[in-house]
């Protein structure tokens, strides 16, 4: 094949948490356009062992967009050039023979790098462990049609339900705000007969919990729903402002 | 209720309650300014200065609007420093290249400092040399209000030689832009903070907003202009 990639790759490098990172310059040869982006990483790193240096760390696991474990900041862009799809859906033929890529991990105070590219995510655990779940004892699968749910409930539900948490949004945000994701888990429960018996509690404990790890405030840019690789919408987070007052005013 | 207002939506709400009544004096501001468009005499204007002056709903809301002005400026000044710190001070070297995000919406709090900078000086120009040191400009004049003979301050001849120089002209046509950006992105996010939108309000709150702003900002700029070119003696 003749149209293979050869690429200058300019990478973040950061031995842990407390060391104070560096941008490293590789080059790469020989890179096919049919490759995914994650594949031309691993081959980087094949080359890096057989250099005998140590290969880069970067956040990977399903490969197919639904896990949300990679998160690269690629070219100016969580996720890379392309909308709607996670970086391990970004293809190579995306990019064109020669060019430079800027590979950078997440950045956000919430997000404290841990090592190369990898950061620390596990805020999203503990707003979800605040109340991103429902108690309900739901007993044995009740038939389909048990309880009626409007179509569109259920569609918004299930569009709110495919956030992956990759944290994208937080990367995106100009002021480092969870609000799409935490918006997205209490919009997919909030919509449901069965999530609204916690409602209340649910929106209060997560916005909470947001506003206690430091993520920013939202300002409503939108640059989020722009880069978020579900297309989650911001009218979720319209969602979650009122079931917040609402849920404060019954205070 | 408690915290509300310590809680990231508590600050949005403040800032989304303040920025409406905001809203709602510059949509009463531009109705009596608009008056100066019409009258070359001045009348009119001096009628709607004196009502405005003297009305007791007015009265009241005066330091409710000071207040308003306030919370908007100090919450969104307390916003924006949480907001850079929540952003970390590792910055992307490869830069910002998301697309379809409305440039006002990123610089509200700098758009909001022009806005400050410019009201600081209206203030000094008018509301202070009416309310507080008075001016020459100001002396008392003999309107006709539905039919009775009543002595006003003429405030139109304080805004007419305020506005026959050229700098302040173009200091209230900068102002005007500034709040016309402000409010493009300012309009349809404090019904998105009130949780007042989805996704089909959403589309038609931004084009009211943004219709709303211009004809804000443009109607600022013409009754500026207007002044400086058609209504000197």
């Amino acid at each position: 094949m003749d149209n293979n990639l050869s690429l200058t790759l300019k990478i973040w490098r950061q031995n842990d948490a407390k060391a104070k990172g560096r941008f490293e310059t590789y080059s790469l040869d020989k890179v096919s356009p049919d490759s995914s982006f994650l594949e031309m990483m691993d081959i980087l790193n094949e080359q890096l062992v057989n250099e005998d240096k140590e290969p880069l760390a970067f956040d990977h696991d399903c490969r197919e967009g639904i896990c949300g474990m990679c998160s690269l900041y690629i070219n100016g862009r969580p996720h890379g050039p392309d909308d709607d799809i996670t970086t391990c859906q970004l293809h190579m033929r995306r990019f064109k023979d020669g060019e430079t890529i800027t590979i950078e991990p997440w950045r956000s105070a919430g997000f404290p790098v841990i090592k190369d590219l990898i950061v620390n995510r596990s805020g999203f655990d503990q707003i979800i462990a605040a109340g991103g779940y429902t108690s309900v004892s739901t007993g044995g699968v009740p038939d389909a049609n048990a309880i009626p749910i409007p179509k569109p409930d259920a569609d918004e539900a299930m569009d709110a339900a495919s956030c992956i948490g990759c944290g994208a949004c937080v990367a995106a945000c100009k002021n480092g705000s969870a609000m799409l994701f935490v918006s997205a888990k209490v919009s997919h429960l909030a919509l449901l007969p069965q999530g609204k018996v916690e409602a209340v509690r649910r929106a209060k404990s997560m916005v909470s919990k947001m506003d206690e790890l430091g993520f920013g405030n939202c300002t409503n840019t939108g640059a989020c729903e722009v880069e978020c690789p579900k297309g989650i919408s911001i009218a979720n987070i319209a969602r979650l402002n009122r079931e917040y007052l609402c849920a404060k005013i019954q205070d | 209720m408690s915290n509300l207002f310590c809680s990231s939506i508590g600050k949005k709400l403040l800032m989304s309650l303040s920025g409406l009544f905001l809203i709602t004096f510059l949509v009463i501001h531009l109705t009596v300014n608009s008056l100066l468009l019409f009258d070359g005499s001045g009348d009119l204007f001096n009628a709607a200065a004196h009502f405005m002056g003297t009305n007791p709903l007015i009265r009241i809301m005066e330091p409710l609007l000071g207040l308003g002005f306030f919370v908007h400026i100090l919450y969104g000044s307390l916003l924006t420093a949480q907001n850079n710190k929540a952003r970390g001070n590792d910055k992307y070297s490869s830069g910002n290249k998301t697309t379809e995000v409305m440039w006002a919406s990123k610089n509200m709090w700098v758009l909001g400092l022009t806005i400050l900078a410019f009201l600081v000086v209206h203030i000094w120009q008018f509301y202070v040399k009416m309310k507080i040191t008075g001016d020459p400009l100001l002396a008392h004049t003999v309107i006709d209000v539905a039919g009775v003979e009543t002595q006003v301050e003429n405030a139109y001849a304080l805004v007419n030689a305020t506005f026959s120089q050229l700098w302040v002209v173009i200091l209230y046509v900068l102002g005007s832009l500034g709040l016309a950006l402000h409010l493009t992105h300012g309009f349809w996010s404090a019904f998105q903070s009130l949780g007042a939108s989805n996704d089909i309000w959403r589309k038609r709150l931004t084009v009211v907003g943004v219709v709303f702003a211009w004809v804000i900002g443009i109607g600022f700029s013409i009754i500026a202009i207007a002044q400086f070119l058609f209504f000197q003696s």
